[in-house]
């Protein structure tokens, strides 16, 4: 009864807080929201949304290949965005590409976001040389573009691993290339947030009671230091799929057995002078969609967190 | 009685919210007599500042004036449009406020901004112009003017720069100066300095001041009269001697009494229970009634409205009385 | 009557900041490093049950004197000796654990100084999980019921958050978290100055009659004077990081030595003494990086002497308390706290 009472009032709170009030009364937010809510539950649920599953290799039939949108004189409403090469419908290809694109992307976000909260904090909490190496390496980092940094660790631990495993952890090593090349950006946040927490009263208050310090780090600093860690964690989500896009369409991400939007836009690339544009254009309109809408959503994040814009 | 040099009558100010209208200054109305210091006081949140900023013309939407009028020297200035205010602050009114910092632009040399707000308001020549500016920082007691104008604004201490704002706020000899807790962020022995100098100019150029501060001391002896505050609304009004002597009104009376002072040896300090109700919490009646002392049926029910009472204007119950017999 | 033995015992207290510049800009362009001593040779003592306040002007080191003590700063000299035992050094955690729980602080800013993501429950019942203060048959929920009422704040206000509270509040919670711990000695650091007067009152109210009922200690630190000389059985004057004067309230107040305390006093506002003109002493603090040879204060100070410009004075025993001053010690300054025309003021 009392956890009813209380999940109400705290609902209650969340719909009448001032976050919720800006976010309501700005459309294109709103719009935004709506569309990566449709394309994640999409992605959640694409073995019951899609007409076909591309993946199940004795469904295709070569003899679709090829085939046009529906709008198109010998296009079906089975495969309403066309097929490619193999006859796969580019719709359920667009749809399960996405879910892979998702989940790399949030994978490597979670990685980035762990291991730079973690560096951060204790750059900003240890200070010192401890800080000054941290951040050095952190700045020169950013020095390469991020995409740049995945590639090369995306070479390195190809060249590492044994040539059989690469096929079966392909995705793994994309998302360990992504989420090392995106930590700076959280690590330096967070430390200047610690830093700037660490010197409020209320962390002297817990020193002086005698706890240790990683528990005044984790209780205290971390969880006042992880509203901006939010809204970089969903800027970078936008950054760390259009990465993976990158790495796909180069050829060194995820292979074209269970290809994502940035393995379909490759392909697709092939075929985009002989005529079957569809190929290639439906996959890159979902990507931009996609990442339109979760950079949307984070600006508008961004801007409600910031006090100053308020 | 000479015409006052500000009036202002029934003020208003509101600021919409989605949770409905706040109203920062209810019905405020005062004046303000040539050459007169006249202290606003008040605890944070009672509207004070935003009187002032209200007079200034630097409301910020979406705060608006919602009632009543602004009268300087016979001339309506609430309503004036925006390019008119403008033209009107420095002017006619000057402004010093709390951090000099923010008053100051950091890029340019105190030369510039003194010599830029001069040009501005007044028809003068570059070197005219520069004369005055040096004058001026003499004036307020920057030790070699000559030398010190060159220099940027982080290069002056914190007195020495609430100094130069007070010399940008009288470039063209306004007739009203607003000043918003000028000594707050001061040192005490700096906020001695900064006091005497204020007084010094506004008698040596019979400038009037309304000073908005909460520090009950600086108000003491600075003003002339003191404007009491209390959740936007005004309380009582009256010679700083009457007030601080002999209060009227029991929340000011609360308030002096709470001020702990040197020589007055006391176990426990007088307090008033309670804290100031939040704008969108004002009780009905009295804005004052739920912590007050001295408490009547009425003051629930009916808003007292403010009545003179001898020298002083008091909004209480307690002397409805007495303003038919005065 | 016999003397008690002092609380706290603090001597030759030093602490200096590194504001020097990057080390690249050392090596290439020559500069030296910089400190800022922001507390040197500092000594005073506190008895049990008595209340000991620093006053001073901004950045006279009086907040570093209060970390020091706490321990939230570590002291570069001197020894500080909580009931006879020197806590600046401390050899077992146990012991330390030990001056931490009976050695609490009261903050400034009472809206930095409660953690805004907890409940008051958690705030105010964080000391007592820490050291593990728990009696048996007591639940956490009632003895920060206990500490809340004692503050003047109900049990239930437990379940809210620090924002949904005022800040003469706040500083209530503040102190209830500080008891919680059952210290002996609080250290106050300008606990009211961010609140409003009649607030300001209620806290100073509430710290005394805890004192009354607890026997606490508090060190107290503020700008104010008239806050101090409420508050205070014995007041030390700061000024650039050293104590000018250390005297019993009374004194202090009706007989000044030192003529920083004069001029502290001469500028305070006057409330009984409306419209009072008066000459204010000109100057400023100097900059505690570089700071005036010989005595800090003999810039601005009437009674100068050649002496004074060159060598620091020492704090030295008076009849009833410790000034460092030349002119006292030479008998030069005259007595009563009227200070002399000065030749040179502004204004």
């Amino acid at each position: 009864m009392s956890t009813l009472v209380r999940t109400r009032e705290s609902l209650y709170r969340i719909i009448d807080s001032d976050i919720f009030y800006s976010f309501r009364s700005s459309p294109v937010t709103v719009g935004a929201a709506i569309v990566t809510l449709i394309l994640v539950l999409g992605a959640i649920f694409a073995p019951l949304v899609t007409p076909h599953d591309p993946y199940d290799l004795e469904a295709l039939n070569l003899m679709d290949a090829f085939n046009p949108p529906v709008w198109y004189e010998d296009g079906t409403w089975s495969f309403m965005l066309g097929t490619d090469d193999q006859g796969r419908g580019i719709l359920s290809a667009i749809v399960y590409g996405m879910r892979l694109s998702l989940w790399v992307g949030l994978v490597a976000v979670l990685f980035s976001g762990v291991i730079g909260v973690a560096l951060g904090l204790v750059a900003g909490y240890v200070g010192g040389n401890t800080d000054a190496v941290i951040m050095r390496v952190a700045e020169v980092q950013l020095t390469f573009p991020a995409i740049l940094i995945a590639l090369l660790i995306d070479g390195v631990l190809r060249g590492i691993l044994p040539p059989f495993m690469i096929e079966e952890l392909a995705i793994w090593v994309v998302i360990v290339s992504i989420g090392i090349s995106g930590w700076p950006q959280y690590a330096r946040t967070v430390r200047a947030s610690t830093i700037v927490e660490n010197n409020k009263e209320y962390v002297h208050a817990a020193v002086l009671t005698g706890i240790h310090p990683a528990m005044i780090m984790i209780r205290h600093v971390l969880p006042n230091v992880m509203g901006p860690v939010l809204v970089i964690a969903t800027i970078q989500l936008a950054i760390a799929i259009i990465n993976e896009a990158t790495l796909s369409f180069l050829g060194v991400g995820i292979p074209v057995t269970e290809p994502s939007l940035g393995t379909l836009l490759r392909v697709g690339n092939n075929f985009l002078f002989s005529g079957e544009w569809w190929i290639t254009v439906f996959p890159g309109v979902a990507l931009a969609l996609l990442v339109i809408a979760v950079n949307l959503v984070g600006d508008w994040m961004r801007d409600a967190f910031n006090p100053k814009l308020r | 009685m000479a015409e006052p040099l500000l009036k202002v009558e029934n003020l208003r100010v509101e600021f919409p919210t989605r949770r409905g209208t706040l109203c920062a200054v209810d019905d405020v109305s005062f004046h303000i007599q040539p050459g007169e210091v006249l202290g606003v006081v008040g605890e944070s949140g009672a509207g004070k500042s935003m009187t002032g900023i209200a007079v200034i013309g630097l409301l910020e939407a979406p705060g608006r004036i919602a009632g009543g009028r602004i009268v300087l020297e016979g001339q309506r200035i609430d309503d004036l449009p925006y390019e008119e205010k403008r033209k009107l602050r420095g002017r006619k009114i000057g402004a010093i406020f709390q951090d000099p910092l923010t008053s100051l632009n950091p890029l340019y040399t105190v030369e510039r901004q003194l010599i830029e707000t001069i040009r501005t308001h007044l028809e003068v020549s570059e070197s005219e112009a520069f004369e005055r500016a040096v004058s001026l920082l003499r004036e307020v007691g920057i030790p070699a003017p000559e030398q010190r104008i060159k220099h940027y604004p982080h290069q002056f201490s914190g007195g020495m720069r609430q100094r130069v704002v007070i010399a940008l706020a009288l470039c063209a000899e306004p007739s009203l100066i607003i000043a918003d807790e000028p000594t707050t962020a001061l040192d005490v022995s700096i906020q001695a300095q900064i006091i005497t100098l204020l007084k010094r100019l506004c008698r040596d150029h019979g400038t009037s001041v309304m000073l908005v501060t909460h520090d009950m001391g600086v108000i003491a002896e600075t003003a002339h009269r003191v404007a009491v505050m209390y959740a936007g609304r005004l309380v009582e009004v009256g010679p700083v001697k009457d007030v601080v002597r002999n209060p009227s009104h029991p929340y000011t009376a609360g308030l002096m009494a709470s001020i702990p002072v040197i020589g007055r040896k006391v176990e426990n300090l007088s307090q008033i229970d309670g804290s100031m109700p939040r704008l969108n919490a004002i009780p009905e009646g009295c804005a004052f009634s739920p912590r007050c002392p001295q408490v009547m049926e009425r003051c629930r029910r009916e808003r007292p409205p403010l009545d003179t009472r001898g020298r002083t204007e008091v909004s209480c119950w307690l002397h409805a009385g007495e303003s038919v017999d005065a | 009557m016999p003397e008690r033995q002092p609380l706290l015992r603090v001597e030759g207290l030093a602490h200096y900041f590194d504001v020097s510049p990057p080390l690249l800009n050392r090596v290439f362009e020559g500069k030296k490093r910089l400190f800022l001593k922001a507390v040197d040779d500092v000594s005073f003592h506190i008895k049990p049950g008595e209340t000991f306040a620093l006053v001073g002007e901004s950045g006279c080191g009086k907040s570093t004197v209060a970390r020091l003590i706490v321990r939230l700063y570590d002291p570069m000299r001197g020894t500080i000796e909580f009931e006879g035992q020197d806590i600046s050094h401390v050899e077992s955690r146990k012991d330390f654990l030990n001056f931490r729980r009976k050695a609490q602080m009261i903050f400034q800013d009472p809206y930095a100084s409660l953690n805004p993501r907890w409940r008051v429950r958690d705030i105010v019942g964080e000391p007592i999980r820490a050291f593990g203060l728990l009696k048996d048959g007591e639940t956490l929920d009632g003895r920060v019921g206990v500490l809340l009422n004692q503050v003047g704040l109900s049990p239930s206000d437990g379940d809210k958050y620090p924002h949904e509270f005022s800040g003469g509040q706040r500083q209530r919670i503040s102190i209830a978290r500080a008891l919680s711990s059952n210290p002996d000695f609080l250290v106050c650091d300008e606990p009211t100055s961010a609140l409003d007067v009649s607030v300001q009152a209620q806290i100073l109210n509430l710290m005394k009659q805890l004192q009354r009922d607890l026997g606490l200690t508090y060190l107290f630190i503020s700008h104010d004077l008239a806050v101090v000389y409420h508050m205070a059985d014995h007041v030390g004057v700061m000024y650039l990081g050293r104590l000018a004067e250390v005297a019993d309230s009374q004194s202090l107040f009706t007989r000044p030595r030192h003529p920083y305390t004069r001029l502290l006093l001469d500028a305070l506002p006057d409330l009984e003494n409306v419209g009072r003109e008066r000459t204010p002493v000109a100057g400023e603090v100097p900059n505690p990086i570089n700071p005036p040879p010989g005595c800090g204060f003999h810039p601005r100070c009437p009674f100068a002497s050649e002496r004074c410009r060159s060598e620091r004075p020492e704090l030295m025993a008076v009849d009833d308390g410790f000034v460092s001053c030349h002119a006292v010690e030479e008998g030069r300054m005259p007595e009563g706290i009227e200070l002399p025309p000065l030749a040179e003021t502004p204004d």
